[in-house]
Protein backbone atom coordinates (compact mmCIF):
# COMPACT_ATOMS: atom_id res chain seq x y z
CA UNK A 1 0.00 0.00 0.00
CA UNK A 2 1.22 3.41 -1.17
CA UNK A 3 -0.19 5.40 1.34
CA UNK A 4 1.08 8.85 3.00
CA UNK A 5 0.23 7.86 6.87
CA UNK A 6 0.19 11.21 8.60
CA UNK A 7 -0.90 10.77 12.36
CA UNK A 8 0.35 14.34 13.10
CA UNK A 9 -2.39 15.63 11.02
CA UNK A 10 -4.85 15.84 14.12
CA UNK A 11 -2.56 18.68 15.32
CA UNK A 12 -2.93 20.68 11.68
CA UNK A 13 -4.83 23.78 11.23
CA UNK A 14 -8.40 23.02 9.43
CA UNK A 15 -8.87 25.25 6.06
CA UNK A 16 -11.65 26.86 8.29
CA UNK A 17 -8.71 28.38 10.71
CA UNK A 18 -11.13 28.07 13.66
CA UNK A 19 -8.82 25.17 15.18
CA UNK A 20 -6.91 21.40 14.68
CA UNK A 21 -8.60 19.04 13.09
CA UNK A 22 -8.60 17.20 16.57
CA UNK A 23 -10.68 20.45 17.77
CA UNK A 24 -12.70 19.88 15.16
CA UNK A 25 -13.51 16.18 15.85
CA UNK A 26 -13.74 17.10 19.43
CA UNK A 27 -16.81 19.59 18.77
CA UNK A 28 -18.53 16.75 16.63
CA UNK A 29 -18.40 14.67 19.92
CA UNK A 30 -20.48 17.02 21.59
CA UNK A 31 -22.69 17.43 19.23
CA UNK A 32 -23.49 13.56 19.24
CA UNK A 33 -23.65 13.41 23.35
CA UNK A 34 -25.58 16.62 22.90
CA UNK A 35 -28.03 15.20 20.67
CA UNK A 36 -28.08 11.19 21.50
CA UNK A 37 -29.18 13.45 25.46
CA UNK A 38 -31.99 15.17 24.22
CA UNK A 39 -33.92 12.84 21.83
CA UNK A 40 -32.77 10.30 24.32
CA UNK A 41 -35.19 12.37 26.38
CA UNK A 42 -37.95 12.88 23.99
CA UNK A 43 -37.52 8.80 23.59
CA UNK A 44 -37.60 8.36 27.20
CA UNK A 45 -40.36 10.53 28.05
CA UNK A 46 -42.76 9.56 24.90
CA UNK A 47 -41.61 5.78 25.28
CA UNK A 48 -42.67 5.57 28.95
CA UNK A 49 -46.24 7.44 27.76
CA UNK A 50 -46.80 4.65 25.20
CA UNK A 51 -45.57 1.64 26.70
CA UNK A 52 -47.87 2.23 29.40
CA UNK A 53 -50.96 2.90 27.65
CA UNK A 54 -50.63 -0.05 26.29
CA UNK A 55 -50.75 -1.88 29.23
CA UNK A 56 -54.18 -0.45 30.54
CA UNK A 57 -57.35 -1.58 31.12
CA UNK A 58 -59.08 0.67 27.85
CA UNK A 59 -58.84 -0.58 24.58
CA UNK A 60 -58.44 2.64 23.00
CA UNK A 61 -55.60 3.53 24.68
CA UNK A 62 -54.19 -0.22 23.65
CA UNK A 63 -54.99 0.89 20.17
CA UNK A 64 -52.98 3.97 20.30
CA UNK A 65 -50.15 2.63 21.52
CA UNK A 66 -49.70 -0.07 18.90
CA UNK A 67 -50.64 2.68 16.02
CA UNK A 68 -47.66 4.64 17.52
CA UNK A 69 -45.35 2.22 17.75
CA UNK A 70 -46.11 0.71 14.07
CA UNK A 71 -45.91 4.31 12.46
CA UNK A 72 -42.52 4.97 13.67
CA UNK A 73 -40.80 1.34 13.65
CA UNK A 74 -41.85 0.92 10.20
CA UNK A 75 -40.14 4.14 8.10
CA UNK A 76 -36.75 3.83 7.88
CA UNK A 77 -34.75 6.62 10.46
CA UNK A 78 -33.34 8.56 7.41
CA UNK A 79 -36.96 9.27 6.21
CA UNK A 80 -38.17 10.34 9.27
CA UNK A 81 -35.72 12.63 9.61
CA UNK A 82 -36.46 14.22 6.22
CA UNK A 83 -39.73 14.30 6.62
CA UNK A 84 -38.66 16.61 9.53
CA UNK A 85 -36.77 18.41 8.27
CA UNK A 86 -38.20 19.47 4.88
CA UNK A 87 -41.82 18.29 4.98
CA UNK A 88 -42.96 19.35 8.43
CA UNK A 89 -41.80 23.28 7.92
CA UNK A 90 -44.08 22.83 4.83
CA UNK A 91 -47.35 21.60 6.73
CA UNK A 92 -47.67 23.58 9.35
CA UNK A 93 -49.27 27.24 8.72
CA UNK A 94 -47.96 30.09 7.15
CA UNK A 95 -45.50 32.08 9.63
CA UNK A 96 -44.88 29.12 12.09
CA UNK A 97 -43.24 27.44 8.94
CA UNK A 98 -41.21 30.30 7.63
CA UNK A 99 -39.88 31.12 11.51
CA UNK A 100 -39.33 27.41 11.59
CA UNK A 101 -36.96 26.95 8.61
CA UNK A 102 -35.32 30.37 9.57
CA UNK A 103 -33.49 29.11 12.90
CA UNK A 104 -30.43 29.01 13.04
CA UNK A 105 -30.42 25.31 14.82
CA UNK A 106 -33.17 24.04 12.65
CA UNK A 107 -31.10 20.87 11.84
CA UNK A 108 -30.28 19.83 15.09
CA UNK A 109 -33.95 20.54 16.52
CA UNK A 110 -34.99 18.48 13.29
CA UNK A 111 -32.59 15.26 14.21
CA UNK A 112 -33.76 15.58 17.82
CA UNK A 113 -37.47 15.40 16.90
CA UNK A 114 -36.42 12.61 14.40
CA UNK A 115 -34.61 10.73 16.15
CA UNK A 116 -36.43 11.10 19.62
CA UNK A 117 -39.45 9.83 18.29
CA UNK A 118 -37.97 7.27 16.35
CA UNK A 119 -35.76 5.47 19.67
CA UNK A 120 -39.73 6.35 21.69
CA UNK A 121 -41.54 3.46 19.65
CA UNK A 122 -38.78 1.03 20.71
CA UNK A 123 -38.25 2.37 24.37
CA UNK A 124 -42.48 1.94 24.13
CA UNK A 125 -42.00 -1.39 23.28
CA UNK A 126 -39.56 -2.22 26.29
CA UNK A 127 -41.41 -0.88 28.64
CA UNK A 128 -44.54 -2.24 27.88
CA UNK A 129 -42.70 -5.82 27.71
CA UNK A 130 -41.32 -5.09 31.52
CA UNK A 131 -44.91 -4.08 32.65
CA UNK A 132 -46.47 -7.64 31.41
CA UNK A 133 -43.41 -9.18 32.73
CA UNK A 134 -44.37 -8.67 35.49
CA UNK A 135 -46.58 -11.14 38.10
CA UNK A 136 -50.32 -10.34 37.83
CA UNK A 137 -50.74 -10.36 41.36
CA UNK A 138 -48.68 -7.23 41.59
CA UNK A 139 -51.68 -5.34 39.67
CA UNK A 140 -54.29 -6.97 41.39
CA UNK A 141 -52.89 -6.31 45.02
CA UNK A 142 -52.86 -3.03 44.15
CA UNK A 143 -56.08 -2.89 43.19
CA UNK A 144 -57.23 -5.44 46.19
CA UNK A 145 -55.78 -2.12 49.21
CA UNK A 146 -57.84 0.63 47.49
CA UNK A 147 -55.20 1.91 45.32
CA UNK A 148 -56.26 3.57 41.90
CA UNK A 149 -54.72 2.81 38.83
CA UNK A 150 -52.26 5.52 38.84
CA UNK A 151 -51.44 4.94 42.37
CA UNK A 152 -50.84 1.07 41.30
CA UNK A 153 -48.77 2.00 38.32
CA UNK A 154 -46.79 4.67 40.28
CA UNK A 155 -46.24 2.65 43.39
CA UNK A 156 -46.13 -0.88 42.63
CA UNK A 157 -45.58 -1.33 39.19
CA UNK A 158 -43.20 1.21 37.32
CA UNK A 159 -40.54 1.22 40.14
CA UNK A 160 -40.36 -2.39 39.15
CA UNK A 161 -40.57 -2.37 35.10
CA UNK A 162 -37.97 0.03 35.12
CA UNK A 163 -35.63 -2.20 36.83
CA UNK A 164 -36.32 -4.82 35.01
CA UNK A 165 -35.66 -3.47 31.75
CA UNK A 166 -32.88 -1.54 32.37
CA UNK A 167 -30.10 -3.13 30.91
CA UNK A 168 -32.27 -3.09 27.12
CA UNK A 169 -33.08 0.56 27.99
CA UNK A 170 -28.91 0.85 28.09
CA UNK A 171 -28.85 -0.95 24.79
CA UNK A 172 -31.55 1.39 23.64
CA UNK A 173 -29.39 4.14 24.52
CA UNK A 174 -25.91 3.35 23.19
CA UNK A 175 -28.44 2.72 19.72
CA UNK A 176 -29.39 6.54 19.96
CA UNK A 177 -25.85 7.30 20.22
CA UNK A 178 -25.25 5.26 17.02
CA UNK A 179 -27.73 6.92 15.13
CA UNK A 180 -26.64 10.22 15.33
CA UNK A 181 -24.90 9.76 12.55
CA UNK A 182 -27.33 9.66 9.99
CA UNK A 183 -28.23 13.24 11.40
CA UNK A 184 -24.93 14.71 8.87
CA UNK A 185 -27.11 14.36 6.16
CA UNK A 186 -29.85 17.21 7.02
CA UNK A 187 -26.87 19.10 8.00
CA UNK A 188 -25.90 18.27 12.12
CA UNK A 189 -21.96 18.85 12.02
CA UNK A 190 -21.91 15.83 14.59
CA UNK A 191 -18.67 13.34 15.28
CA UNK A 192 -19.06 11.21 11.87
CA UNK A 193 -19.54 14.45 9.42
CA UNK A 194 -16.88 16.30 11.15
CA UNK A 195 -14.61 12.97 10.20
CA UNK A 196 -16.22 12.94 6.66
CA UNK A 197 -15.00 16.79 6.27
CA UNK A 198 -11.57 16.11 7.84
CA UNK A 199 -11.65 13.27 5.41
CA UNK A 200 -12.07 15.99 1.95
CA UNK A 201 -9.57 18.51 3.24
CA UNK A 202 -6.74 16.69 4.08
CA UNK A 203 -7.20 13.35 2.24
CA UNK A 204 -6.20 11.28 5.29
CA UNK A 205 -8.87 8.78 4.99
CA UNK A 206 -7.67 6.24 7.58
CA UNK A 207 -6.24 8.84 9.98
CA UNK A 208 -10.07 10.47 10.32
CA UNK A 209 -12.43 7.71 10.21
CA UNK A 210 -10.14 5.22 12.50
CA UNK A 211 -10.00 8.13 15.02
CA UNK A 212 -13.81 8.69 14.98
CA UNK A 213 -14.37 4.63 15.04
CA UNK A 214 -12.10 4.61 17.98
CA UNK A 215 -14.45 7.88 19.79
CA UNK A 216 -17.11 5.94 19.04
CA UNK A 217 -15.87 2.60 20.85
CA UNK A 218 -14.91 4.77 23.94
CA UNK A 219 -17.82 6.27 23.99
CA UNK A 220 -19.89 3.35 23.96
CA UNK A 221 -17.72 1.66 26.24
CA UNK A 222 -18.08 4.79 28.97
CA UNK A 223 -21.95 4.27 28.53
CA UNK A 224 -21.86 0.91 29.68
CA UNK A 225 -19.50 0.86 32.32
CA UNK A 226 -21.43 3.96 33.93
CA UNK A 227 -24.96 2.12 33.64
CA UNK A 228 -23.53 -0.89 35.07
CA UNK A 229 -23.08 1.12 38.08
CA UNK A 230 -26.41 2.24 38.30
CA UNK A 231 -27.81 -0.73 37.53
CA UNK A 232 -26.41 -2.03 40.65
CA UNK A 233 -27.25 0.73 42.82
CA UNK A 234 -30.99 0.89 41.16
CA UNK A 235 -31.20 -3.00 41.98
CA UNK A 236 -33.34 -3.98 45.16
CA UNK A 237 -31.75 -6.95 47.34
CA UNK A 238 -33.30 -10.04 46.86
CA UNK A 239 -35.54 -9.35 44.21
CA UNK A 240 -33.39 -9.63 40.61
CA UNK A 241 -33.75 -13.43 39.71
CA UNK A 242 -31.57 -15.29 42.55
CA UNK A 243 -28.92 -12.29 43.26
CA UNK B 1 -53.17 22.13 3.52
CA UNK B 2 -52.81 19.24 1.08
CA UNK B 3 -54.48 21.61 -1.57
CA UNK B 4 -51.90 22.30 -3.46
CA UNK B 5 -50.15 18.42 -3.42
CA UNK B 6 -49.40 17.43 -6.72
CA UNK B 7 -49.57 14.12 -6.85
CA UNK B 8 -49.08 13.88 -10.85
CA UNK B 9 -45.20 14.34 -9.84
CA UNK B 10 -45.29 10.84 -8.20
CA UNK B 11 -47.21 8.94 -11.09
CA UNK B 12 -44.68 10.62 -13.43
CA UNK B 13 -41.85 9.34 -11.19
CA UNK B 14 -43.26 5.78 -10.32
CA UNK B 15 -40.86 3.51 -13.32
CA UNK B 16 -37.71 5.70 -12.13
CA UNK B 17 -38.60 4.93 -8.18
CA UNK B 18 -39.29 1.36 -8.72
CA UNK B 19 -37.55 -0.04 -11.51
CA UNK B 20 -34.07 2.07 -10.31
CA UNK B 21 -34.59 2.38 -6.66
CA UNK B 22 -36.06 -0.44 -5.27
CA UNK B 23 -34.40 -2.76 -7.61
CA UNK B 24 -31.40 -1.84 -5.86
CA UNK B 25 -32.93 -1.73 -2.38
CA UNK B 26 -34.22 -5.27 -2.66
CA UNK B 27 -30.76 -6.77 -4.30
CA UNK B 28 -28.66 -4.78 -1.47
CA UNK B 29 -31.42 -6.76 1.19
CA UNK B 30 -31.14 -9.75 -0.60
CA UNK B 31 -27.48 -10.20 -1.06
CA UNK B 32 -26.56 -8.80 2.64
CA UNK B 33 -29.24 -10.99 4.10
CA UNK B 34 -27.57 -14.72 2.60
CA UNK B 35 -24.32 -13.75 2.59
CA UNK B 36 -24.30 -11.78 6.45
CA UNK B 37 -26.26 -15.11 7.54
CA UNK B 38 -23.79 -17.15 6.08
CA UNK B 39 -20.67 -15.45 7.24
CA UNK B 40 -22.84 -14.75 10.51
CA UNK B 41 -23.10 -18.37 10.95
CA UNK B 42 -19.36 -19.14 10.39
CA UNK B 43 -18.70 -16.39 13.08
CA UNK B 44 -21.14 -17.81 15.58
CA UNK B 45 -19.53 -21.24 15.27
CA UNK B 46 -16.05 -19.65 15.73
CA UNK B 47 -17.56 -18.17 18.79
CA UNK B 48 -18.99 -20.87 19.97
CA UNK B 49 -15.32 -23.05 19.34
CA UNK B 50 -13.27 -24.47 21.85
CA UNK B 51 -10.35 -22.41 20.26
CA UNK B 52 -9.93 -18.80 22.22
CA UNK B 53 -7.88 -17.78 19.26
CA UNK B 54 -11.57 -17.94 16.80
CA UNK B 55 -13.68 -17.58 19.43
CA UNK B 56 -11.54 -14.18 20.61
CA UNK B 57 -11.32 -12.95 17.35
CA UNK B 58 -15.38 -13.57 16.21
CA UNK B 59 -16.15 -11.56 19.45
CA UNK B 60 -13.64 -8.69 19.07
CA UNK B 61 -15.84 -8.63 15.14
CA UNK B 62 -18.90 -8.72 16.52
CA UNK B 63 -18.68 -6.04 19.38
CA UNK B 64 -16.50 -3.44 16.96
CA UNK B 65 -19.35 -4.03 14.37
CA UNK B 66 -21.89 -3.84 17.08
CA UNK B 67 -20.55 -0.22 18.31
CA UNK B 68 -19.68 1.92 14.81
CA UNK B 69 -22.85 3.54 13.51
CA UNK B 70 -23.17 2.08 9.82
CA UNK B 71 -23.17 5.38 8.25
CA UNK B 72 -19.73 5.65 9.45
CA UNK B 73 -18.81 1.65 7.90
CA UNK B 74 -20.12 2.79 5.04
CA UNK B 75 -17.62 5.67 4.70
CA UNK B 76 -14.85 3.76 6.32
CA UNK B 77 -15.54 0.69 3.59
CA UNK B 78 -16.14 2.77 0.56
CA UNK B 79 -12.39 4.91 0.66
CA UNK B 80 -11.05 1.76 2.93
CA UNK B 81 -11.62 -0.90 -0.22
CA UNK B 82 -9.66 0.92 -3.09
CA UNK B 83 -6.42 0.84 -0.77
CA UNK B 84 -7.64 -3.32 0.44
CA UNK B 85 -8.14 -4.04 -3.12
CA UNK B 86 -4.55 -2.99 -4.55
CA UNK B 87 -2.90 -4.78 -1.62
CA UNK B 88 -4.73 -8.06 -2.72
CA UNK B 89 -4.13 -7.89 -6.22
CA UNK B 90 -0.53 -5.78 -6.01
CA UNK B 91 -1.51 -3.55 -8.23
CA UNK B 92 0.10 -0.35 -8.24
CA UNK B 93 -2.78 1.86 -8.26
CA UNK B 94 -5.62 2.00 -5.66
CA UNK B 95 -8.58 -0.30 -7.32
CA UNK B 96 -11.38 1.65 -8.58
CA UNK B 97 -14.15 -0.53 -7.02
CA UNK B 98 -17.14 2.14 -6.89
CA UNK B 99 -19.78 2.58 -4.34
CA UNK B 100 -22.43 -0.21 -5.44
CA UNK B 101 -19.99 -2.78 -5.35
CA UNK B 102 -18.41 -1.11 -1.38
CA UNK B 103 -22.10 -0.66 0.12
CA UNK B 104 -22.89 -4.41 -0.89
CA UNK B 105 -19.86 -5.64 0.92
CA UNK B 106 -19.71 -3.02 3.24
CA UNK B 107 -23.78 -4.74 4.47
CA UNK B 108 -22.69 -8.34 4.39
CA UNK B 109 -20.21 -7.56 6.97
CA UNK B 110 -21.39 -5.31 9.01
CA UNK B 111 -25.22 -7.61 8.99
CA UNK B 112 -22.86 -10.29 9.42
CA UNK B 113 -22.12 -9.11 12.77
CA UNK B 114 -25.55 -8.88 13.90
CA UNK B 115 -26.75 -12.30 12.08
CA UNK B 116 -23.50 -13.95 13.94
CA UNK B 117 -25.59 -12.96 17.35
CA UNK B 118 -28.90 -14.54 16.06
CA UNK B 119 -27.71 -17.67 15.11
CA UNK B 120 -25.64 -18.02 18.54
CA UNK B 121 -28.62 -17.55 19.84
CA UNK B 122 -30.23 -20.31 17.42
CA UNK B 123 -27.35 -22.68 18.02
CA UNK B 124 -27.51 -22.40 21.98
CA UNK B 125 -31.21 -23.39 21.55
CA UNK B 126 -30.71 -26.79 20.80
CA UNK B 127 -30.41 -28.81 23.41
CA UNK B 128 -26.87 -30.10 24.08
CA UNK B 129 -27.93 -33.60 24.68
CA UNK B 130 -28.74 -33.32 19.93
CA UNK B 131 -24.91 -32.57 20.09
CA UNK B 132 -23.63 -35.45 22.19
CA UNK B 133 -26.15 -37.99 20.60
CA UNK B 134 -24.49 -36.76 17.35
CA UNK B 135 -21.45 -37.49 18.11
CA UNK B 136 -22.27 -41.14 19.94
CA UNK B 137 -23.74 -42.44 16.66
CA UNK B 138 -20.45 -41.29 14.92
CA UNK B 139 -20.81 -38.38 12.98
CA UNK B 140 -18.00 -36.01 12.98
CA UNK B 141 -18.76 -31.70 13.64
CA UNK B 142 -19.17 -30.94 10.50
CA UNK B 143 -21.74 -33.73 10.06
CA UNK B 144 -22.88 -32.75 13.33
CA UNK B 145 -23.26 -28.81 13.15
CA UNK B 146 -24.62 -29.07 9.13
CA UNK B 147 -27.12 -32.70 9.83
CA UNK B 148 -28.09 -31.65 13.63
CA UNK B 149 -27.79 -28.21 15.15
CA UNK B 150 -27.85 -25.74 12.06
CA UNK B 151 -31.11 -27.28 10.10
CA UNK B 152 -32.92 -26.47 14.17
CA UNK B 153 -30.93 -23.59 14.83
CA UNK B 154 -31.66 -21.98 11.67
CA UNK B 155 -35.68 -22.86 12.00
CA UNK B 156 -36.26 -21.71 15.72
CA UNK B 157 -34.76 -18.70 14.97
CA UNK B 158 -36.11 -17.92 11.47
CA UNK B 159 -38.42 -14.75 12.99
CA UNK B 160 -35.90 -13.25 14.23
CA UNK B 161 -33.90 -13.33 11.34
CA UNK B 162 -36.64 -12.12 9.24
CA UNK B 163 -37.02 -9.19 11.39
CA UNK B 164 -33.42 -8.12 10.98
CA UNK B 165 -34.02 -8.60 7.13
CA UNK B 166 -36.67 -5.66 7.76
CA UNK B 167 -34.25 -3.74 9.71
CA UNK B 168 -31.54 -4.21 7.11
CA UNK B 169 -33.94 -3.22 4.19
CA UNK B 170 -34.90 -0.39 6.32
CA UNK B 171 -31.13 0.56 7.25
CA UNK B 172 -30.36 0.55 3.33
CA UNK B 173 -31.76 3.62 2.75
CA UNK B 174 -28.45 4.63 4.31
CA UNK B 175 -26.81 4.39 1.10
CA UNK B 176 -28.25 7.95 0.60
CA UNK B 177 -25.21 9.18 2.10
CA UNK B 178 -23.31 8.01 -1.32
CA UNK B 179 -25.30 9.54 -3.27
CA UNK B 180 -26.53 5.80 -4.57
CA UNK B 181 -30.26 5.74 -6.26
CA UNK B 182 -31.66 3.52 -3.80
CA UNK B 183 -35.52 4.27 -3.49
CA UNK B 184 -35.12 6.94 -1.04
CA UNK B 185 -32.11 8.34 -3.34
CA UNK B 186 -34.49 8.23 -6.46
CA UNK B 187 -37.10 9.91 -4.07
CA UNK B 188 -34.77 12.88 -3.29
CA UNK B 189 -33.33 13.10 -6.59
CA UNK B 190 -36.58 13.48 -8.15
CA UNK B 191 -37.94 15.79 -4.82
CA UNK B 192 -34.79 17.39 -5.49
CA UNK B 193 -35.18 18.09 -9.33
CA UNK B 194 -38.71 19.35 -9.33
CA UNK B 195 -39.02 21.30 -6.01
CA UNK B 196 -41.62 18.86 -4.66
CA UNK B 197 -40.12 17.51 -1.27
CA UNK B 198 -43.04 17.05 0.53
CA UNK B 199 -44.78 15.09 -1.95
CA UNK B 200 -42.00 12.74 -2.63
CA UNK B 201 -40.68 12.06 1.37
CA UNK B 202 -44.21 11.67 2.41
CA UNK B 203 -44.48 9.05 -0.60
CA UNK B 204 -41.59 7.48 -0.06
CA UNK B 205 -42.72 7.10 3.81
CA UNK B 206 -45.68 5.38 2.92
CA UNK B 207 -43.87 2.86 0.40
CA UNK B 208 -41.60 1.64 3.22
CA UNK B 209 -44.28 1.81 5.80
CA UNK B 210 -46.56 -0.64 3.68
CA UNK B 211 -43.87 -2.49 3.13
CA UNK B 212 -42.52 -3.16 6.47
CA UNK B 213 -46.37 -3.12 8.16
CA UNK B 214 -46.81 -6.12 5.96
CA UNK B 215 -43.55 -8.34 6.49
CA UNK B 216 -43.80 -7.64 10.22
CA UNK B 217 -47.30 -8.60 10.43
CA UNK B 218 -46.12 -12.00 8.42
CA UNK B 219 -43.32 -12.36 10.65
CA UNK B 220 -45.94 -12.59 13.70
CA UNK B 221 -48.22 -14.81 11.81
CA UNK B 222 -44.52 -17.37 11.71
CA UNK B 223 -43.42 -16.82 14.91
CA UNK B 224 -47.17 -18.15 16.34
CA UNK B 225 -46.60 -20.50 13.80
CA UNK B 226 -43.33 -22.15 15.01
CA UNK B 227 -44.72 -21.89 18.76
CA UNK B 228 -47.46 -24.26 17.94
CA UNK B 229 -45.07 -26.32 16.99
CA UNK B 230 -42.74 -26.75 19.53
Amino acid sequence: MNYNWNWGIFWDQTPDATGTYFGSLMSGLQVTILLALCAWFIAFVMGSLIGIMRTLPARWAVFVGNAYIEMFRNIPLLVQLFIWFFVVPELLPGDLGIWIKQLRNGPFIAAMLGLGFYMSSRVAAQITAGINALPKGQRMAGTAIGLTTWQTYRYILLPLAYRIIFPPLTSEFLNTIKNTAPALTIGVLELTARARSMQEFSFQVFEAFSAAAAIYLVLSAVVTIGMRIIEKRLAIPGFNGGK
Amino acid sequence: MFSNFDYDVIWRSLPYLFQQGMVFTLTLTAIATVFGLILGTLIAMMRLSSSAVLSGFAVSYVNLMRSLPLVLVIFLFYFLMPYVGQWIIRSDQPVQVGAYASTIVTFTLFEAAYFSEIMRAGIQSVPRGQVMAGYAIGLNYREVMRRVVLPQAFRNMLPVIFTQTIVLFQDTSLVYVLSITDFLGAASKVAQRDGRLTEMYLFAALVYFLICFTASFFVKRLQKRISIIR
